[in-house]
């Protein structure tokens, strides 16, 4: 379990840095389902094969597919590629690159330094993690629900084309 | 029987949450900052998974799937104002949308 994890994380870190340099966003899309799968089999050697069905179904599937239909619709051109190639030149990465590169440096010190165990090796099973979902975190359930339906009604809101409104009487006259 | 450490669980979260963050910073195209989000959302779960699988409870799965609730709502509002902005600036540049003159 051991080599898979550390082969899928390094999978995982490869694929991301693909997905931050690329300029086409398709091709972006397609190294960020690489990415999402090999978080999928991490989640599997950490003992959650739940929540690794849970990824590939939910990330990879329905929200990736949702940015895909959202580039679709807005019908870029190829003109897009060299307009986000201009964007994003190596002078740009540097400033903000190393401002993160120092702070992740704290994190890696401070998690390197502390006394850590390791992670037991047992899964916790779909069972268990619906027994706690309906048991204490149910009033989480409710929440998550109403951030749904919140998300529904904004997203319809907001995605909405607003139709022209003519009076009828102007209406006559354009005939 | 050969375990995982905590720490490269943590560490492996770390990276790509800063990566995430270092293409929110960097991107001008406001897709690609959406994407971004979705790694950080992600990366944040992970640690939320290997915290559980350390202490072997279901909470860090639950708070995973929360999560995951959480960034299947932003990102359809997030689309939708994307939507909304290209149909009204006819570009996907974020500085674009500077009207109020912030």
């Amino acid at each position: 379990m051991q080599v898979t994890f550390y082969i899928a994380s390094t999978i995982a870190v490869l694929a991301t840095i693909m997905v931050i340099t690329r300029y086409n966003m398709i091709h972006a899309l397609l190294y960020l389902v690489v990415s999402f799968l090999a978080i999928a089999i991490v989640f599997f050697a950490l003992g959650a094969p739940f929540i690794a069905a849970l990824e590939i179904i939910v990330y990879a599937g329905a929200i990736v597919v949702l940015i895909i239909f959202a580039i679709m619709m807005l019908n870029l051109r190829a003109e897009s590629v060299e307009e986000e190639r201009q964007w994003l030149t190596k002078d740009v990465f540097i400033g903000p690159a190393i401002l993160c590169l120092v702070l992740l440096g704290e994190v890696v010190y401070i998690i390197a330094t502390s006394e850590t165990a390791d992670t037991a090796q047992r899964m916790v099973d779909a069972k268990a993690v619906g027994m706690s979902l309906y048991g204490p975190y149910v009033i989480g359930v409710e929440l998550s629900g109403i951030l749904l339906m919140a998300g529904i009604v904004g997203a319809y809101h907001l995605g909405r084309q607003k139709k022209k409104v003519i009076h009828r009487f102007l209406e006559k006259i354009e005939e | 029987m050969n375990t995982i450490p905590v720490e490269a669980g943590l560490m492996l979260a770390g990276i790509l949450f800063v990566l995430g963050t270092i293409s929110v910073l960097v991107r001008r195209n406001i897709i690609f900052m959406l994407i971004s989000v979705e790694i950080m959302l992600n990366a944040a779960g992970l640690a939320f998974i290997v915290a559980g699988s350390r202490w072997v409870q279901p909470d860090g799965q639950v708070m995973f799937i929360f999560i995951l609730t959480m960034a299947a709502a932003e990102v359809s509002v997030g689309l939708a104002l994307i939507l909304q902005i290209y149909h009204q600036l006819k570009t996907l540049d974020s500085d674009a949308a500077n009207k109020m003159k912030g």
